[in-house]
């Protein structure tokens, strides 16, 4: 027996693994419904192991129907379940759109409050994976937009576990953006039982000259600025909104009124999306602490290209943020 | 008639059905005096469906509807004072108002909810029959749509799954003859059997203006489906005698009065009940009669109390967005 809590170095995917693993042995009613879970463990491996703990019953490969799986998690889920549905790319999610956004998101208000959907749907974002533009979107923000869901996007191996632990539990339908260039990265995370509370965001670099608010990956592109911004003597604050739904926005606007300039990166594109919601938030909250107007970094508007010379150019870069973050601090 | 009926029982089909023709008329009729915010999709001519199978079903069996919904809902044990009060949007409704005639939906009488996008539920009963097929329950689920559903591809994604695990959900297809306003022949290729015979479902085909052979054919399917036995296709061949909504007052664009006065006169579930209950002098038509009063009598106090209740408070509004 291992030490309770004793931290390991795992991956984000590992981590992913563990959670629902816990969760499904603390909870008979957690089961997971997708495609290739089973013995292929996914396209990338996450959910490896699991079948032979938890058998067939409980992790079901299902036909590729996502609009199906969808609709028979929230069946389940109205009675007594609580599935875990499993798109495999976040591009696939526009197949089930009917049932996330008219069904699940609208069945606990539609029922005054009678019915309710345990469900969590786990699915992925992120580009640069040389897939073109039908396997790299990062399409959260369109599910963002429907009050009902909740939606989660862990940057680490540690809030991935704790986070989609926390997702399994609430009685609404949470959706997790799992960055699929992630999978492989290492973090420590205790062993065991721990959970991240939905709705609290986490700073991941403190710092006092300007705010960066990251989501998913694109945290650590804001570390890896924050990093060579210190090189001149500009030290920047890096937030992890880690829930985008609901949305912690005393931290965010706290730390913007601290350093008094923010950028906001996300891996969606960037009209319409995340950074436009979280930038005009930080612009109510934070406007007289503010020296500098709110800057946003997303994916290009256009759709993801496949080759490597051009999908590098669509999303954001610690050099493009390093950029931003001089010439708001007056360092050009 | 393969089964003996008794006259209570036959009498409890009649009063379900009048149930629903009298609740029916009277959303219409509040339709018409402007009390009813709105429409609403009425069922009237289609009740020996959903009578014939809820019926059939137990209490604790569920039940997805569509948004010609109020016949399942009360076929399945709504109360007409808690429906109408939802029909007017008003706090005591089954939802507290915030759902309407297209979303009433009750787990004490196992209503998973009205649905109101066409074919949208089939996920969801299809994923309640797996959760009591992994739970271990022997309890079944009905899920009622339209011919119309049967070009959405959820329909075929859910049956598939049903069929490939055995799951224990009936798919009810409700054909009216139109789409909305489009005859089905126009949008329908192949058979309607076709479909489930594509994914070898057991399928039954019935006169759904017959509310004996609809209750019969539905007790057949839930029977074999309680047992593990998988999932049916249950087609029920009937006729929306109104229009799609109750503000489709002409419809001679896509059908003749002809037709309509066809089956209100000669294929009405309800005359066909009491004539066949009448020609084999099993009652008289006093008791139809009494029947009917008594209900319009229950109809007229439940739309009062829904007309009295109060709206929902302002702080409703955003109650119940998350659990």
């Amino acid at each position: 027996m291992s030490t309770p809590n004793a931290v390991r170095e795992i991956t984000f995917g590992q981590a992913v693994n563990e959670a629902i693993a816990e969760e499904m042995r603390r909870d008979p009613r957690v089961f997971m419904i997708g495609e290739d879970i089973a013995e292929a463990g996914t396209t990338f491996k996450v959910l490896k192991g699991l079948v032979e703990e938890f058998g067939k019953e409980r992790i079901i490969d299902s036909p590729i129907a996502e609009a199906g799986i969808t609709g028979i998690g929230v069946g389940a889920a109205m009675t007594g379940m609580r599935p875990i549905v499993d798109i495999m790319f976040g591009d696939f999610i526009t197949l089930a759109m009917d049932q996330l956004v008219n069904q699940a998101a609208k069945i606990h208000y539609m029922s005054g409050g009678k019915w309710s959907v345990p469900m969590v749907v786990r699915t992925t974002l992120g580009a640069t994976r040389r897939s073109a533009a039908q396997h790299s979107q990062s399409l959260h923000a369109w599910l963002c937009h429907i009050p009902g869901l909740k939606v989660i996007a862990p940057s680490t191996p540690y809030d991935a576990k704790g986070l989609l632990k926390s997702a399994i539990r609430d009685n609404s339908p949470v959706v997790t953006f799992e960055d699929k260039m992630m999978f492989q990265l290492k973090g420590p995370v205790p062993e065991g039982e721990y959970t991240i509370p939905l709705g609290v965001a986490d700073i991941k670099r403190v710092g006092k000259d300007i705010t960066l608010v990251g989501t998913s990956s694109m945290v650590h592109v804001a570390l890896e600025a924050a990093k060579i911004l210190a090189e001149i003597g500009i030290e920047a604050e890096v937030v992890d909104p880690r829930t985008l739904k609901p949305l912690d926005t005393e931290t965010l606007i706290n730390s913007a009124k601290k350093t008094s300039r923010a950028i906001v990166i996300d891996e969606g594109h960037l009209s319409y999306g995340v950074t436009a919601e979280i930038a005009s938030i930080i612009a109510d909250g934070a406007f007289y602490y503010l020296d500098a107007p709110v800057k946003r970094l997303g994916a290009m508007d256009v759709p993801i290209p496949f080759s490597p010379a051009l999908e590098d150019l669509t999303v954001p870069t610690p050099a493009q943020v390093v950029e931003m973050a001089k010439t708001l601090c007056g360092r050009v | 008639m393969s089964k003996e009926y008794d006259v209570e029982q036959l009498l409890h089909f009649y009063q379900q059905m009048f149930r629903i023709r009298a609740f029916e008329e009277k959303t219409n009729e509040l339709y018409q005096r402007a009390i009813m915010p709105g429409l609403a999709h009425l069922y009237i001519g289609e009740e020996a469906v959903a009578v014939g199978v809820c019926e059939a079903l137990r209490k604790d069996d569920y039940i997805t509807s569509t948004h010609r919904g109020h016949g399942h809902c009360l076929a399945k044990g709504a109360s007409f004072d808690r429906m109408f009060a939802e029909l007017l949007g008003k706090h005591p409704g089954y939802c507290h108002g915030k759902g309407g005639s297209m979303h009433i939906a009750d787990p004490d009488s196992g209503n998973l909810g009205a649905n109101a996008i066409v074919g949208g539920s089939a996920g969801i009963a299809t994923g309640a029959a797996l959760s009591m097929k992994m739970q271990g329950l022997d309890r079944v689920v009905v899920c009622f749509f339209g011919e119309g559903a049967l070009n959405e591809g959820l329909v075929y994604e859910s049956m598939n799954m049903a069929q490939l695990w055995k799951l224990p959900v009936i798919y009810c297809c409700e054909n009216n003859l139109y789409n909305e306003y489009t005859p089905y022949q126009e949008t329908t290729a192949g058979t309607f059997l076709g479909r489930p015979a594509a994914f070898g479902m057991n399928a039954v085909e019935v006169d759904g203006q017959d509310v004996l052979a609809v209750y019969e054919a539905a007790g057949q399917v839930i029977e074999r489906a309680r047992k593990g036995e998988g999932p049916s296709f249950l087609l029920c061949n009937t006729y929306r005698f109104y229009g799609h909504h109750v503000g489709d007052i002409d419809r001679s664009y896509y059908r003749s009065k002809e037709e309509e006065l066809y089956w209100m006169t000669e294929r009405d579930p309800l005359k066909l009940l009491a004539n066949w209950m009448l020609d084999r002098k099993l009652t008289d038509s006093n008791v139809f009669t009494q029947i009917e009063n008594e209900i319009r009598a229950e109809v007229e106090a439940a739309v009062q109390f829904a007309i009295n209740a109060p709206y929902p408070p302002k702080e409703e509004v955003d109650q119940h967005v998350y659990a």
